[in-house]
This record gives C-alpha cells, sequence and structure tokens, in this order.
C-alpha cells in the first residue's frame, strides 16, 4: 500500500464563448481585444457555479471507486458561491458521502488548490481534493478573454495509486499581480508583463529548483510541466530558467478552455495524468502569492484506472455560443428586462431544506422493502398502488441512476435564465421517476426514451436574500460515452 | 357503490357573468353579476339560502381567504359559508358542496358560486405560486402549458401518431371552440380563425402554439339548488337534476410510480367511470348529448375524448377530425366555446360549464341551441398537472322522476 493520488476527474462546462463574439462586441471601444479573439474559452452556464462544478468533477474522479472510503473533504477556490457556509459541506452533502467527515475550503490565492493538494499528500485521511473557479470578469477586460469556468478533483489516500509525489517545494512572497475584496466584484490586475518578469521569473524557478532537489532528480526528468500563466510563453521561460525541456510544457488549454483560476493547475494535472505513461514525472505549479511546486511519478496502476470524462471528455462535451450577451445574462452583468414572472420569490425556508437534505441535496430517494419499488422522493407510504405499506422504505440514491425521458416539453411562457425552460418526466431504468428540470439540452435533442443522467446544479437564486438552492437536473446521457482516458 | 346522487338534487336557478377581460370589475362586482341572474332565474329571495359555498382558486389575487368575500358581496344573511379550492375543479366543487347539502336534507335551498377576477396580475397567463416548501425545491420551474404540453410528447410516443397529424387535431379543437364562442355573447373570444392561425401561433411549450391555450379570463358563475319537490313547489317545470358528481384526486402514482405513461388522465378515465356508474349510464358514446371538458389546452381536449371512454383510445385524433365532437357534430364539445374561447376564470369554469348544460336542457341556449333535444350533459374539469391532479366529473339532464 502506497499514498498518493488514486483517482483523477475533472469538469469543463458544456458552453463554449467564442472569443470572436467578444472581440466583436468590444472592438469598438478596446481594439487590443481584436487580436485576442481567438479560440473560445468555457463558460459556466447560468445554474453551474464553483459549488456545482465542484460536485461533477468530484463525480467523474470517483468513477468506479468506493465513496465510502473518502474521509475528508478540501475545496480551494477563489470564487466560492457562499462566504459563510461551507460549500465543501454542500458538495459533500451532493455526493452523498455522510457526516463522518473533515472538511475545509481553502481560497483567497490562485494556488489555494496545489497547497490543499500539498496538504493532503502529507498523508493522513483519504482526502477528495477539488477544485473549482467561476470567474467573475468585467466586460471589454482582457480576464474576460483568458479566463475559463472549470473544475478538478483528485482522490489522494493510501492504496493503489496512479501517481506518487516524488517531492515538493512551496514559497510565499506577497507579491500582488492582482487582487478582489469583499467589496469589489471584479479583479483588479497590474501589468502582465511585470508579473512575468518581476513574479513568475524571480519565484518559480528556485521552487522548481528547491522540489528536484528533494526529489534528488535533474530538471531534465520532467517530462510534463503544467504551470498556468496567461501571458503566452511565460510557462515556456520559466521552464527553461529552470533547465526543463521545452518539449515537457504542457499546454495551458487556453484555446480550449480559458484558464481556470485556482483550479487550472489541478485541471492540467488531470490533462496530464490522461495521457501520462507509467513512470512519466509531472510537474505542477501554482502560483499566487508565492510559488507551490509538486513532482508526481504515474505508476502502471493508472493503466487500471476505469474510463471517466475527465478533461478530454469534458472538452469534446461541447457547445459553442457565439452569443455574447447571454453570457453577460448569464453572469448578471447585464441588466436584462427579465418579465414579471422572474419577480416571483425564490425564498428557500432553510428548516425544509434540512429537513429535506436527502432529498434536495443528496437526490435520495426509497427502496421499499416489502416490495422493491424504488421511488423519488422516499416517502413514508410506498408509492405502489398494490404495496402502500407505511415506512418500509430505505433510502436508495438516484444520482447515479440514468433514466430516459417519458415526456418533455420546451416552455417560452415560464420565466427561465435561457429560455426555453426544457423539463419533463425522467423515468429511471429501475424504477422511479420525476418531473424536473433538464440542463445543458437543445431542444432539437429532446424526445421520448432519450437517456438522461443527472447532474447537480443551481435550481434558484433568491436574489432578495443572495441564497441560492440546488437541486438535481436531467442532461443527456450520451455525453458520458466518450471517455478521456480509455 | 353507495347509492350516489342521482336525481336527489334539482337545479333552481343558475347564472353567469360575461367573462373576459372585466378591467372595470372587482371579483365582488363579477359574483354580483352572477348572482343576480341566478335568483331572478330562481325566482326567490336571498334570504330563502340555507348555505353557500365559494369556490375560488387564486384568492390572493382578489377577493382574499375564507369565505367572508361572498357573504359580504351578496349580503347573506349569516348563513354557513364555506370556500373550497381544488385547483381548476374549484367551481365543481363549490356546486358538489351545495348539493350534498341539499341530497342531505342539511338545507332547502343551497348556493355555490364560483369566481376568478385573473387580469390584475399585469401579464397574461396565470399567476406562478408557491407550491409548498419541498414541491418549490423539487418541482421544475414550469408554466401550465409546459406541463399539458407533455401529453402530446407522450400520446405521440405511444400511439406512433404523426406529429403533423396530433397538430392538426389539436387545431381542430381550437378552431371548433372558437366557431362555438362566435355565437356566444357572454365568451371572452368571439373571433373566427382557421386551421392556419393555429398551426402559425408562437410557440408557447413545445407543442402548444398561443391559440392552442385558453383564455385567462375574469368571470363568475352561479348555481341555486333544491330538492325536485321543494324545485315543483317552487312552480318550477322541466326541472334539471344532477345524475352524478364525481372527483377523482391523484394519489401520486402518476408522479412517481412508472405504470402510467403520461400520454392520458388516470382520474379521468377513474371518475368518468364511476360518474357513469352514478348516473346510470352504460354507453356514453350513445347515451350522452353534451360535453363540456376541461380544455385548457387543445391536447388536453383531445386526450380527454379518450379518458372520458368516448372516443376509442388511440381513435381521438379521428373523432375530431370527423367532425363527431363539432356543434353540428353527434356529441357537441364545448358548444358553449368551452375554456378556449368562453375563457377560464378558474374558480367559475366548473359552474360554467355547468350553466351551459343547464341552459340546453331547458332549451334557452339562443343561437347555439341544440335542436336535438339533448338529454344528459357530462362536464369535466382538471386541476393541476397532468401527473398529480384532480379530476371533477359532474353529469346533469332533465329530471324524469
Amino acid at each position: 500500500m502506497t499514498f498518493g493520488i488514486l483517482a483523477f476527474g475533472a469538469y469543463i462546462p458544456r458552453l463554449r464563448l467564442q472569443r470572436k463574439a467578444i472581440a466583436d462586441a468590444h472592438g469598438w471601444f478596446n481594439a487590443a481585444l481584436k487580436g485576442q479573439g481567438k479560440g473560445e474559452r468555457a463558460i459556466a452556464n447560468w445554474d453551474e457555479d464553483a459549488v456545482t462544478m465542484a460536485v461533477e468533477a468530484a463525480r467523474d474522479c470517483l468513477t468506479g471507486q468506493d465513496a465510502t472510503r473518502v474521509e475528508a473533504v478540501q475545496m480551494a477556490s477563489t470564487t466560492f458561491p457562499f462566504l459563510d457556509r461551507l460549500n465543501s459541506g454542500v458538495v459533500s452533502e451532493a455526493l452523498n458521502l455522510g457526516q463522518d467527515l473533515a472538511t475545509s475550503d481553502a481560497g483567497q490565492t490562485q494556488r489555494a488548490a496545489t497547497s490543499a493538494l500539498m496538504t493532503a499528500l502529507r498523508g493522513g485521511p483519504a482526502t477528495l481534493v477539488l477544485a473549482a473557479e467561476k470567474r467573475p470578469v468585467k466586460a471589454a477586460s482582457p480576464l474576460e478573454m483568458t479566463a475559463g469556468d472549470g473544475a478538478a478533483a483528485l482522490l489522494v489516500g493510501e492504496g493503489k495509486p496512479v501517481a506518487t509525489l516524488l517531492a515538493s517545494a512551496t514559497r510565499t512572497a506577497d507579491f500582488v499581480d492582482h487582487y478582489r475584496t469583499p467589496e469589489s466584484e471584479f479583479d483588479y490586475q497590474w501589468e502582465e508583463r511585470w508579473i512575468r518578469d518581476a513574479g513568475y521569473m524571480p519565484l518559480v524557478p528556485p521552487a522548481i529548483k528547491a522540489c528536484l532537489a528533494k526529489a534528488g532528480l535533474g530538471p531534465e526528468a520532467v517530462t510534463r510541466f503544467c504551470m498556468p500563466a496567461v501571458l503566452a510563453k511565460v510557462a515556456n521561460s520559466v521552464a527553461k530558467a529552470a533547465g526543463i525541456a521545452d518539449a515537457a510544457v504542457a499546454d495551458n488549454l487556453h484555446a480550449v478552455c480559458g484558464e481556470t483560476g485556482a483550479a487550472h493547475p489541478l485541471v492540467m494535472l488531470v490533462a496530464a495524468l490522461e495521457a501520462a505513461k507509467p513512470g512519466e514525472k509531472i510537474m505542477v505549479v501554482g502560483f499566487g502569492q508565492g510559488a507551490d511546486v509538486l513532482l508526481f511519478e504515474v505508476t502502471d496502476a493508472i493503466a487500471d484506472l476505469p474510463a471517466r470524462l475527465g478533461v478530454k471528455g469534458h472538452l469534446a462535451r461541447r457547445k459553442e455560443e457565439a452569443n455574447y450577451s447571454k453570457f453577460l445574462a448569464f453572469n448578471d452583468t447585464i441588466e436584462l428586462e427579465r418579465g414579471m414572472r422572474a419577480e416571483a420569490d425564490k425564498q428557500t425556508a432553510l428548516s425544509a431544506l434540512w429537513r429535506n437534505r436527502a432529498t434536495v441535496t443528496s437526490f435520495v430517494g426509497g427502496k421499499c422493502t416489502q416490495c422493491g419499488t424504488l421511488q423519488f422522493p422516499k416517502t413514508r407510504v410506498c408509492v405502489n398502488p398494490n404495496c402502500t405499506a407505511i415506512d418500509t422504505q430505505v433510502p436508495e440514491p438516484f444520482a447515479g441512476k440514468t433514466g430516459k425521458i417519458n415526456s418533455y416539453t420546451a416552455d417560452r411562457l415560464t420565466y427561465s435564465p435561457d429560455p426555453p425552460a426544457c423539463y419533463g418526466m425522467i423515468q429511471f431504468e429501475e424504477g422511479g421517476r420525476w418531473m424536473m428540470d433538464f440542463t445543458d439540452v437543445d431542444e432539437k435533442d429532446l424526445a421520448v426514451g432519450h437517456p438522461m443522467r443527472m447532474m447537480f446544479r443551481v435550481k434558484d437564486i433568491d436574489s432578495q436574500r443572495g441564497f441560492r438552492r440546488y437541486f438535481w437536473k436531467a442532461a443527456p446521457a450520451a455525453q458520458t460515452e466518450t471517455s478521456g482516458r480509455a | 357503490m353507495a347509492k350516489g346522487i342521482r336525481d336527489k338534487v334539482a337545479i333552481l336557478g343558475m347564472g353567469c357573468s360575461k367573462f373576459g377581460e372585466r378591467w372595470d370589475m372587482n371579483a365582488e362586482d363579477l359574483m354580483v353579476e352572477a348572482y343576480t341572474e341566478a335568483l331572478g332565474d330562481a325566482g326567490i329571495e336571498t334570504k330563502q339560502i340555507d348555505a353557500a359555498w365559494l369556490g375560488t382558486a387564486i384568492e390572493e389575487q382578489h377577493v382574499g381567504k375564507s369565505a367572508v368575500p361572498l357573504a359580504v358581496a351578496l349580503r347573506l344573511p349569516y348563513i354557513p359559508v364555506t370556500r373550497v379550492e381544488n385547483f381548476c375543479a374549484t367551481g365543481t366543487e363549490a356546486f358538489r358542496g351545495a348539493v350534498y347539502a341539499v341530497a342531505s336534507g342539511a338545507a332547502d335551498i343551497a348556493l355555490a358560486l364560483g369566481v376568478e377576477k385573473l387580469k390584475d396580475t399585469g401579464y397574461g397567463g396565470l399567476p406562478q405560486r408557491g407550491r409548498g416548501t419541498l414541491p418549490n425545491m423539487t418541482w421544475p420551474n414550469a408554466s401550465a402549458p409546459g406541463y399539458f404540453a407533455q401529453l402530446a410528447a407522450a400520446y405521440r410516443a405511444k400511439h406512433g401518431s404523426a406529429p403533423e397529424d396530433l397538430k392538426r387535431a389539436m387545431a381542430h379543437v381550437s378552431v371548433k371552440s372558437h366557431d362555438n364562442g362566435g355565437r356566444n355573447a357572454k365568451a371572452h373570444l368571439r373571433n373566427k380563425i382557421t386551421i392556419g392561425t393555429v398551426l402559425n401561433s408562437p410557440m408557447i411549450a413545445e407543442p402548444l402554439g398561443l391559440y392552442d391555450c385558453c383564455g385567462v379570463s375574469d368571470g363568475a358563475a352561479c348555481a341555486i339548488v333544491t330538492t325536485p319537490e321543494i324545485a315543483r313547489s317552487l312552480g318550477k317545470r322541466d326541472l334539471v337534476s344532477v345524475k352524478a358528481l364525481q372527483v377523482s384526486v391523484s394519489n401520486g402514482t402518476e408522479a412517481q410510480h412508472n405504470s402510467w405513461d403520461g400520454s392520458y388522465f388516470a382520474t379521468t378515465r377513474i371518475a368518468a367511470t364511476r360518474a357513469y356508474q352514478e348516473a346510470g349510464i352504460e354507453r356514453p358514446r350513445d347515451e350522452i348529448s353534451l360535453i363540456e371538458v376541461h380544455d385548457c389546452f387543445s391536447v388536453t381536449e383531445l386526450v380527454t375524448m379518450e379518458d372520458l371512454h368516448i372516443s376509442a383510445e388511440g381513435r381521438a385524433i379521428h373523432d375530431i377530425l370527423d367532425g363527431f365532437y363539432d356543434a353540428d357534430g353527434t356529441i357537441p364539445c364545448q358548444i358553449d366555446g368551452g375554456l378556449k374561447c368562453f375563457g377560464h376564470p378558474i374558480g367559475a369554469s366548473g359552474l360554467r360549464m355547468i350553466y351551459e348544460m343547464y341552459l340546453q336542457m331547458q332549451g334557452r341556449a339562443g343561437e347555439r341551441q341544440r335542436q336535438d333535444m339533448p338529454r344528459l350533459g357530462l362536464t369535466h374539469n382538471l386541476g393541476g398537472f397532468p401527473h398529480q391532479n384532480v379530476c371533477s366529473i359532474s353529469i346533469v339532464g332533465r329530471y324524469e322522476g
């Protein structure tokens, strides 16, 4: 038994905003953006945030794993939807991991995720390390072009790791390249070339050197070098300064995803693990008020890891979005006339949410021990017309089940942040059904019998009180058929 | 089975307001409008009413809670008044309360009044309301057309119907209601339309377009009921009596158990079977003269023709297109324009349907009067959603006792 990374997963939202759409919208104002209007960036759907993306990355990571072995959940983000409510607690509840769990949130810096991973890798409980980011960006800012939304997950613990930590090093320096305060909605950023010359170049190579020294390896040993940096070629310059081969520098996914903030070092690590062969050495750098450097060796066990979507599979699960104003509307950075139906009060009864948390957050239904009927939600009296036994149901998780569309519509009357609102009856294959919202679906793809899977999403946003409510929605299941690592 | 309500209660008088966008009227005014007609028709005075039932569904929009608004609006003489609400079956529920009170002997004369003032919401369509703490957390953010539109998807899948055939039959339903509404001075929508109008109307919830949806209207309807004996003692002839009153309420099976295919209303099938039994009807397709059904959406009327055991399963499209349910067809459906064109003030709708039957049985329906001596009329309401609903059915007819 060895300690290390036991499994990995990722989540990149399906919508890809074409950068040309951003440039077209703002070119009149900021001509410099025109030159950046290439490729696409991942944008969260209106019902996605760091919590929902972390849940999906974690589910991807736990593919084929025994979730009951998870003893701790650490979530890193600088864009947690809640400032005072444990976000990793919401994620853990959605994952139905139970209460015998240590949880913590880490944020405040772009290296929050690498620091959390480093802590988890010191040994101790089996830990799910999650990183997710939905980055708020100001219209016509450079960050709007370069940022992306996404998440990554790593299961760290004792077992047969797919990668082990050879060494790590860390540095702290209060280098302020950008910042955000509780009062400010968006990042404030200093010049990119200064960040490169006064930040990355002097701070990162010494940390790499220290890490390699601990590992007793030379820089030529590194086969994959994962370091997010927005400005082109910064990673190459750092690698060169540290003596790492240019060929080892990993694609920062700028063209297809954008930089997912604090999550990005782990997103790049997962992408590297998906492609790596046993024996390869992967270096990951997290940069922000200092630097974290981690060096991994990929083991033979990686060949045995069950297929998952990962970065590759999620990048393949893609829909182009050329409508820039939709992006603004999804992020509530444009004041649309949403109509009177949008004014409905969305207050959540927190007492009822707590009472029904298994149903609402964990998507746990019931199974009648008398007749075997599966039902959602779990109720006191069995729904089977030939049974109706009282208090015979035991909890039955539904989140992992596949269902089929029994009926559907695309509704243009009801308020939806992304009309038409698609919803319908989902009939689970083993039994049970529920009328539910659909997400990540196109109206033209709706059909009776279409297979759907469950995804954890924002159900409602209470704009009066700032609370957001989560629930599960149905999304086309065909998307899971591709695999990042097969 | 219990003995049922058949011929125990007669309708003494009825009234109905004009339905529509009654910008100049409060709910109280609409109540008085319907009541005045009913009272005059019954030939009684307010003080003769022993008990009353108020049916209103979205009371937050107009009168507020309790039965007090009815008692105040009509200045009822401190009698028992009960407010009922059961989604779109509300009006029929009010009627049921009054009828049962008379049948039990607790009241000699009872009143049922349904009202809804929907045009104070600020937009078309029904207002969105909270559905309770847990449903708010788990149900889709859906509209009424969105829920009912799903019947089409499931119906097509079950019967292998071509989408365009179903859509054409649905369009015929709407065209027919507009034709009929044009002959009804109290109807909200009185314009004639063509199949093309329906097919080309803006999409509301796939496959329901604007003209597949009923009108959202203000209105009130009222019934005064008593026993046949008292009615005769008050000088009434050609009595219309209640033959059956049935309500079936979903218990969650359709919503949670995979035995339902989504293409029909389980509650309507059950309520219809019980209502026919209560009324002594063995062959509804041969015996029923007229029907008014809950055509909130064209597809609802279509599947209801099968749920009422009048069209054979999978055959409603053909019956509809053949004109079986037209005003001059074998069994006219919505001869008064239906919810589609008479309008749908929720609490009033059930009573509005009975009002039409009452007029037709007495030969007082004017321009739209059926000339073949209608004998038995069925009214049908659906409240809620196809997968979880309340169905009420009433059968009224000529009193032949």
